[in-house]
């Protein structure tokens, strides 16, 4: 059902050797909703994701998921052993079994049909990336959690990830939490982004470019309804050691908690 | 010829045979978890638990599993710390506790202890009972690994991966744990406590080269392993060669092997 609260982080605040990493950050994912978080490197995105999957332990606020909930995650790195011998076959099946014309379907839907027999150590970035996602959605998950997704993918490649999840998403009628390493262009059918930088420092909806002819002339027109861009609104700039600089004069849109 | 377990050949054939079944599966994850140092603390630990064993009066066997499992336990403890690194810790734990045995050793002279046959293992000495504890030990210690194969499969490729669709981290990796104490206390028997760690890791080395999944690596180990252990005590008996090392040996040779065939593979490609 859409409209179901997935999961929710309520002041979620983690503090790592005297360094705050996340500052009151407030997110809430809906099922069919596609959020995506971005921010700088060391803006604590990764830890957001930890934190909101239980994998770390906040230190002030709550996360409350829903009773129940199936997760799938797509880690942002995956390096098996080299002593392990996994064909994509074995490691699609990981947490789940499943049986084999479900594979075949799946690995059809993300596009490296001929992949099944491969050994995942010989996997290009685009197709472990593929792959990868293929093993998230297999359990068919109430809440699918990627952490950048198209890392390691051109542009073209990365049109075509974001369309493969938006149709999965559709598909399974998850919601999809996703971390993107680009600031400024997302998935044009995020409903949510959250730019974080230690706290969350703007969040709305990205921009359609879809009618954009310059786009359209650069990335094609393709990329330009599956990518959008974000316009971040921030009232406030970040001095060089993560602390809040606010620039007088300004609206101050949102509120924040700066306890700098 | 004698075939039945009257005759010490046999027990210990089928001694090593069981052991090499156990000892496969559990060595494929000491390759894949890279834990060599892990099993090289719990034998090291076995003596403590052989001799103090002795010393209250309990079984040795039942001694050598209860060091293991507390070493086990205060490792994980250990590990919440992390100033000290893992291979630190299981230096500190894995010599400590040598030491206690031999000092415990040392005060039992009334005591009959062939400590060498510990040391080294003596297959050809392998008991009905010890038999008994091998197999039975065994079934249980497979039954249980096999409940948990998917989840600790899991854990060993992406940890966060696997706890955050729902694997229970800690009860997987304690009864993964306290399956290595058993299978070490098994093996000592067979090729003794400064060679268990070998016996672990080295048929599982040999059959990577041939395995395209966790499974047939697992099988084709016990296979590797098995063949080792026939052909340690055929050139034990053949050269009066100690038992154990004889073993290690031979599975050493089959790991030349394996590299061998690879090279073939790879120059016929």
């Amino acid at each position: 059902m859409a409209g179901t609260s997935l999961l929710t982080v309520r002041g979620g605040t983690v503090t790592r050797g005297g360094r705050r990493i996340l500052d009151h950050v407030d997110m809430h994912v809906e099922r069919g909703q596609i959020v995506t978080l971005v921010g700088p490197n060391g803006a604590g995105k990764s830890t957001l994701i930890k934190a909101a999957l239980g994998l770390e332990r906040l230190d002030e606020g709550d996360v409350i998921r829903a009773p129940e909930l199936k997760i799938g995650y797509q880690p942002q790195k995956i390096i098996p052993d080299h002593s392990l011998p996994l064909s994509v076959r074995r490691f699609l099946t990981l947490t789940q079994a499943a049986a084999e014309a479900q594979l075949r379907a799946l690995l059809a839907d993300v596009g490296v049909p001929h992949l099944m027999d491969a050994s995942v150590h010989t996997l290009s970035g685009g197709e472990w990336q593929r792959v990868m996602l293929a093993r998230a959605v297999l359990r068919r998950p109430d809440l699918l959690v990627l952490d950048e997704p198209t890392q390691n993918v051109d542009t073209a490649g990365a049109v075509e990830i974001y369309q493969i999840i938006a149709r999965l998403r559709d598909d399974i009628g998850c919601g999809v939490l996703m971390v993107s390493h680009d600031l400024h262009v997302v998935m044009a059918a995020t409903d949510q982004v959250y730019c974080l930088n230690g706290h969350i420092c703007c969040s709305g909806h990205p921009s359609d470019i879809s009618h954009d002819k310059e786009f359209q002339k650069l990335f094609g027109p393709a990329a330009a309804t599956t990518l959008a861009i974000y316009p971040h609104a921030h009232d406030h700039s970040h001095a060089p050691d993560g602390s809040v600089a606010h620039d007088c004069g300004h609206d101050h849109s949102h509120d924040h908690y700066h306890t700098r | 010829m004698d075939l039945s377990l009257d005759n010490f050949v046999v027990r210990a054939v089928i001694a090593g045979l069981g052991v090499a079944m156990v000892a496969g599966p559990l060595g494929c994850f000491v390759v894949w978890r890279r834990m060599a140092y892990f099993g090289d603390t719990l034998s090291h630990a076995g003596l403590m638990g052989v001799a103090l064993g002795i010393m209250i009066g309990i079984d040795p066997t039942v001694g050598i599993i209860a060091t293991g499992v507390m070493i086990s336990l205060l490792l994980l403890a250990l590990q919440h710390q992390h100033r000290l690194p893992s291979d630190t810790l299981l230096g500190i734990l894995s010599h400590a506790a040598l030491s206690v045995g031999l000092i415990v050793v040392s005060f039992m002279d009334q005591v009959r202890f062939d400590l060498m046959g510990y040391l080294f293992g003596d297959i050809l000495a392998v008991t009905r009972t010890d038999l008994a504890w091998i197999y039975g030990g065994g079934a249980v210690l497979l039954g249980v690994l096999a409940a948990i194969w998917r989840p600790l499969i899991a854990l060993t490729v992406h940890q966060d991966m696997a706890v955050a669709e729902g694997v229970a981290r800690l009860s997987v990796r304690l009864t993964f744990m306290v399956l290595m104490a058993l299978t070490v206390a098994v093996a000592m028997k067979i090729v003794g406590i400064l060679l268990v760690t070998a016996l672990l890791i080295i048929p599982p080395a040999a059959a990577r080269r041939f395995a395209g999944s966790p499974e047939s690596m697992a099988v084709i180990t016990v296979v590797l392993g098995g063949i080792a252990v026939a052909g340690g005590v055929a050139a034990s008996l053949t050269w009066d060669t100690p038992s154990g090392p004889s073993i290690v040996v031979t599975a050493a040779l089959l790991f030349v092997l394996s590299l061998g065939a690879g090279l073939a593979t790879r120059a016929r490609a």
